[in-house]
């Protein structure tokens, strides 16, 4: 039944543009369809997702398909069902954002399109992860993939946004091409294109340690795990922003379904490969929170986040494997699930957080953080939003990203052997890793939320800003209530949890009972209620200690300088120096500051820019280098048709001759 | 019965007691150089004289500039409620409570310096950034510490780590206990914005952190920001008094006097650091708090060898 229905909601999503196609380019008509259609798309998931949690019975659907090795094999189970939920949460959220915030009348060249490839991104998506067969599987993939570039292109005709797309484009293929090679694999040793768990005996260790380095790449450059991570920051500047939301949100943590899904067949996997997927993760995750402080673009600030946050992720699956090789269930269940908690949990706040970003973009028409300031007085709700998605990024308490760190601290801590059973002292050192992540995480949000709603505006249009529509409005606020509710009562989604962790693995049996005995999520709970009563209490008598005395509003303290201007406030790239400056080691930020000043005051000017270090010193040079070591064979390049076919003609001659 | 008497006195003492641990400090500091000083209960007098007076608001701040105190207190107050300080457990007790007490004050700072911004005062900014950014290098200083202790007792809870054991493993493992409460000292510091990483009695805007974040709040918001500066002061100290004066006999009046005394003690300590010491260069200030995460390092590494 689930699968019936999360199948008939990817149809009604995958053709939710189509309509709208034939319609006037500059009427809002066709918007209004194809957003009615998307949200009915993927309210249909979720609503399978629903059946397939109160039923818990998953009925595969396989019908034959006539390519060789392939047959259409879909099937639920908890690790598809809660990844189909942010999918179809996030995709239903953007349908509707966009219908203010990119409305068909004043985009009339690119609307149609972009909610044409919006429906297609999230039924690929949905396809991919109720996959049974690999070959179905890149189907999925590959139309997420596309779909995405055409997204990311949404206004190609500025040649940023055109360069942009090429890198995510070569990005995408090389990952396609890995995964390619790493089902190929997978096919030889268990000889279908079934994904199901592989028998131990049939693996050699060399093959072993291929598939593990062919999916850390493949899936590893759609998660955008550092140093993979080259193609995420620019195209999630660029895009639209409900398409960086879900790009952000849902696309890269297809990425981690991958990773997570291709491990999960490896009943015995070698204690290595955990602890090299853990180190990954801390990489990611200080390396992009220091990455992110030093950006003043506000999406691209954001997109950094995300690779901080993907780290997080993979330190939570990397546990879980250590648990695996060695045993310890309770490491698997803390890892894994927190893991998991925490794609939901990014999925949400960083939704949340782009369709802010989006709201300022919208309002004020820059992503130049240096050039907002003051937002918070006309855009208060976007300022409410923005704010509790940065307190929840930064896993603070009462909001969800609290939760999912608080299961991956737990797990951490229990490498000690606390318990008196074996221990991984070296995971520990992930504790300290992931406390300077939520530390510099704080440090990056106070400065965001600070430089764009705090203050007074820095800019003429700043000045001038407005608060968004409903439709924008409402679709944050009802990610707002996604991450408060997670972070208030965490036991509601720890049987999901624990049934996407019995099934990566089934050898523990249930995990539900154990969730909630190894962590005290009711506890968390009771917590944050009492916080949210203090904060009230407190709040409450503030406010009544003002009432009674006398107030008085008056510029702000300028220690004696009596003409304050918003120009002498700190901005975001002088609030984040001292921290660019503590990882200048690999941050290598550019900085123009004037030299030589003379006695009397002059025009001088400073400016300074933290590049992608990956991109820009290697992975740059090393395809300028290849583009001229290739170039002796453009000559079989030569762009004519007749030719090419001459190529094939040749080429199936030749397999012919071999066999 | 003993455990609702252990959690009044808990209650009583941690949110009385804060504010006399600035009266010591401050007396401490009179009494070497040489003057008479405030009273000690001075910080009292100061609450109860901010929260009659009136206020004056930016015409720039937003709801965030009140919300500051607001939050920086009401998680100090919780914060409190999970250490325990001379009864066996505190009133809030749970797996994983030193988590969530890392994580109220990192929501206590996120407020704070957030209302600094409000103000779109570069002095304010200049402090919310230096406040934010020796975070950075503090928590991964507190959390080696906590690792130890978490190594040392076998327990994932503030009781059980700072529990009765520890008297029992300063024997065992003392060089590695001493290596956190050195570390922690130095957190406790930082994180109370003391000499030598920050004077609080300078008047010049440049160089302040804690003070200088707080420069346009006046009236009850700002004896708020003052309660709640000295209750984290106290919640430091007493995770320090816990580690290194282990003294648990079950007598509640035996018990409380110590701890009492130990508090104090550490207030004169800090005194005393304060007066025979000058402040940080500011850019020497991160290699003292890398010292502080080796130092922690060092410890579980004795552990873990």
């Amino acid at each position: 039944m689930s699968e019936q229905l999360v199948l008939l909601g990817l149809v009604v999503s995958a053709f939710s543009g189509v309509p709208g196609l034939f319609v006037n380019r500059r009427s809002n008509a066709g918007q209004t369809l194809t957003t009615g259609l998307a949200v009915i798309g993927a309210a249909l998931g979720l609503i399978g997702v629903g059946v397939f949690w109160v039923t818990g019975d998953a009925t595969p659907i396989v019908v034959p398909w006539n390519i060789p090795g392939a047959e259409f094999h879909v099937a639920m189970d908890g690790l598809s069902a809660l990844f189909l939920v942010p999918i179809c949460l996030v995709s239903l959220l953007g349908n509707v954002y966009g219908l203010g915030y990119w409305k068909q009348s004043e985009h009339p060249e690119n609307g149609r399109k972009l909610r044409l490839f919006y429906g297609l991104l999230t039924s690929g998506m949905a396809l991919l992860v109720i996959a049974r067969n690999s070959i179905l599987f890149l189907f999925g993939w590959e139309t997420m993939a596309l779909s995405a570039f055409f997204l990311v292109t949404s206004e190609e005709h500025d040649q940023e946004v055109r360069e942009t797309g090429w890198i995510y484009f070569v990005a995408t293929h090389v990952a396609t091409l890995s995964l390619f090679a790493l089902f190929a694999l997978l096919r030889a040793v268990s000889g279908s294109f079934a994904i199901a768990p592989l028998d131990p005996a049939a693996v050699t260790p060399g093959v072993a340690t291929a598939i593990f380095v062919l999916t850390l790449v493949g899936f590893g450059i759609k998660a955008g795990i550092m140093p993979l991570h080259v193609w995420l920051p620019s195209s999630h500047a660029i895009a639209p922003s409900h398409v960086s939301a879900i790009m952000s949100g849902v696309i890269i943590k297809m990425g981690i379904y991958g990773i997570v899904r291709t491990l999960s067949l490896f009943p015995h996997p070698p204690v290595a490969w955990g602890a090299i997927v853990l180190a990954l993760g801390v990489v990611s995750g200080v390396l992009g929170v220091a990455f992110a402080i030093g950006q003043h673009d506000l999406k691209r600030l954001l997109a950094y986040h995300s690779i901080e946050n993907i780290g997080i992720i993979v330190m939570g699956i990397g546990l879980a494997l250590i648990g695996r090789s060695l045993g310890r269930v309770e490491w698997v269940i803390l890892g894994l699930s927190g893991g998991l908690l925490h794609v939901w949990n990014h999925a949400f706040f960083k939704a949340l957080l782009f369709l802010s970003a989006g709201s300022v973009i919208h309002a004020v028409h820059t992503r130049e953080i240096d050039r907002l300031g003051g937002l918070a007085k006309a855009m208060p709700r976007t300022a409410i939003c923005f704010v509790v998605g940065a307190v929840a990024i930064c896993g603070l308490p009462p909001l969800n990203g609290f939760v999912s760190e608080f299961l991956i601290y737990l797990g951490l801590f229990s490498t000690l052997g606390i318990d008196g059973g074996p221990s991984f002292a070296g995971a520990t050192l992930a504790v300290p890793a992931l406390a300077l992540i939520g530390a510099l995480a704080a440090a990056c949000f106070v400065k965001v939320f600070g430089s764009v709603f705090l203050g007074s505006a820095r800019s003429e249009h700043a000045k001038h800003a407005h608060e968004s529509p409903t439709s924008m409005i409402g679709a944050m606020s009802v990610l707002v209530v996604a991450c408060a509710f997670i972070g208030i009562a965490p036991v509601a989604i720890a049987p999901a949890l624990a049934r996407a962790v019995s099934s990566w693995a089934p050898e523990f049996g249930d995990a539900s009972a154990r969730l909630t005995a190894l962590a005290p999520l009711d506890k968390i709970s009771v917590m944050g209620v009492v916080l949210v009563g203090t904060l009230a209490i407190t709040g409450l008598w503030l406010r009544s200690r003002l009432q009674a005395g006398l107030l008085e509003t008056n510029s702000t303290w300028g220690c004696g300088f009596t003409a304050p201007t918003s120009r002498i406030q700190y901005t975001s790239s002088s609030f984040a120096e001292m921290v660019v400056g503590l990882f200048a080691w690999v941050l290598r930020p550019r900085t123009h500051r004037p030299r030589d000043l003379p006695l009397f005051p002059q025009h001088a000017d400073f400016h300074s820019h933290v590049p992608d270090t990956v991109l820009d010193e290697a992975v740059l040079p090393t395809f300028h280098h290849g583009a001229n070591l290739f170039s002796w064979f453009r000559v079989f390049q030569q762009g004519s048709i007749h030719t090419y076919l001459l190529y094939i003609f040749l080429t199936v001659l030749a397999l012919l001759f071999w066999r | 019965m003993e455990t609702a008497l252990n959690i009044s006195i808990h209650v009583l003492v941690a949110f009385t007691l804060p504010p006399l641990l600035l009266g010591v400090i401050n007396k401490t500091k009179a009494l070497f150089a040489g003057r008479v000083g405030p009273p000690l209960l001075q910080p009292y007098y100061d609450l109860a004289k901010l929260v009659q007076k009136g206020s004056v608001f930016s015409t720039t701040t937003t709801w965030v500039f009140r919300a500051g105190p607001v939050v920086g207190l009401a998680t100090g107050v919780l914060a409190v409620l999970l250490i325990p300080l001379a009864a066996p457990a505190a009133p809030v007790s749970f797996t994983g409570d030193l988590l969530l007490l890392a994580y109220l004050l990192a929501l206590g700072r996120f407020f704070t310096a957030a209302a600094a911004l409000d103000t779109g005062s570069p002095f304010e900014g200049m402090g919310a950034a230096r406040e934010v950014t020796f975070a950075c290098l503090a928590e991964p200083a507190f959390f080696l510490g906590l690792l130890v202790l978490a190594k040392l007792s076998g327990s994932l809870n503030l009781a059980g780590m700072l529990g009765g054991s520890l008297a029992s493993q300063w024997t065992t493992a003392g060089a590695s206990l001493a290596l956190v409460v050195l570390s922690w000292f130095i957190v406790l510091l930082v994180e109370n914005c003391r000499i030598p990483f920050d004077d609080p009695n300078t008047h010049l805007e440049l160089t302040m952190i804690h003070e200088v974040m707080v420069l346009d709040h006046s009236g009850p918001a700002f004896g708020l920001i003052l309660y709640g500066a000295s209750v984290k002061l106290f919640l430091f100290s007493a995770l320090i008094v816990r580690l290194a004066v282990p003294v648990a006999t079950g007598i509640l009046w035996l018990d409380w006097p110590v701890f009492v005394g130990g508090m104090l003690a550490v207030a004169v300590v800090v005194g005393v650091v304060e007066s025979t010491m000058a402040r940080l260069k500011m850019t020497h200030i991160p290699i003292l708090l890398v010292a502080a995460c080796l130092l922690s390092a060092f410890g579980l590494i004795l552990l873990v060898r």
